[in-house]
């Protein structure tokens, strides 16, 4: 195997989390898409420490860590998203357009 | 490394057929119709993605993703599209009238990353397949030279947790406030 594969197929992933975070209008499917392109990061670093195999697994860590702040950052999220639906009964962000009300 | 040697080895053929299905899951996370397709699709992906990291000689990383991404993120996931649905159960303005733009630009994005990366990294080699991430290399890296970011990453959960809750607290009318002191 070689390096370049995995970094080609998460390029791709990456991509395609772009266009669905361009394209989707509902908050939850922006959410989802984000999450797509913190995969494909995550299979970059786990890809380069298995071509630099270095002494700390540091390229793993850094994938570990990723996976946590992108938990927590979708917990924050979700509570938003949740605020927002409560208040303007709609998940769209075409009906987020004022800052208040 | 030509293309036919690189056909030649069977872990390609497994790489292969589970980066297809990743990608596929992938395209359908972004063009579902269906908001509860979408998020199940991307346990696809995420199934698809820690298979990848078993080829990579990743476990706990493989099995950190199915317990903690699968298992919490995207449960998570299904109860937000719960609740944020609309009434009647029909999934209607979902993605944008104009797509073209933004296809461009994921395409210009892919095409950038893909050359860059070839360009840099070529033929550079993987580990094999059979040599295992010992769990135990992992942990004392986390707690040796990395226990800062492993702390501060502690604070950083703790702190989304309060801020969810406090966030997504119901802010009680006077009426029920009153009811409250009364009792």
């Amino acid at each position: 195997m070689i390096v370049s594969q995995f970094l080609v197929l998460a390029a791709a992933l990456f991509s395609l989390g772009i266009y669905g975070l361009l394209v989707r209008r509902n908050i939850v499917l922006i959410l989802l898409s984000v999450e797509l392109m913190l995969n494909a990061v995550n299979i970059n670093l786990v890809a380069f420490e298995s071509m630099i195999v270095t002494s700390d697994a540091i390229g793993q860590v850094f994938a570990i860590f990723v996976i946590t702040v992108a938990a927590a950052e979708v917990g924050i999220g979700l509570a938003i998203v949740l605020m927002i639906f409560r208040n303007r009964r709609s998940a769209n962000v075409d009906d987020l357009d004022l800052m208040r009300y | 490394m030509s293309i036919a040697d690189w056909i030649s080895e069977p872990v390609n053929w497994v790489f292969l057929a589970i980066g297809l299905a990743v990608l596929f899951a992938g395209f359908r996370v972004v063009t579902a119709k269906n908001v509860v397709h979408a998020a199940l699709f991307l346990v696809g992906a995420l199934a698809g993605t820690a298979g990848l990291f078993l080829l990579l000689s990743a476990e706990f990383v493989a099995w950190v993703l199915v317990l903690v991404y699968i298992g919490a993120v995207v449960v998570l996931f299904l109860f937000g599209i719960m609740i944020t649905r609309a009434p009647t159960g029909l999934d209607e303005g979902l993605d944008a009238d104009r797509k073209a733009w933004p296809a461009l630009l994921s395409l210009a994005v892919f095409v950038a990353m893909a050359w860059s990366s070839i360009d840099a990294f070529g033929d550079n080699g993987v580990l094999a397949t059979g040599s295992a991430t010992s769990t135990e290399l992992i942990g004392e890296s986390l707690l040796g030279r990395f226990v800062i970011p492993f702390e501060v990453v502690s604070f950083v959960l703790l702190a989304a947790l309060i801020g969810g809750i406090t966030i997504a607290r119901r802010d009680l009318t006077p009426a029920e406030e009153e009811e409250r002191e009364a009792v």
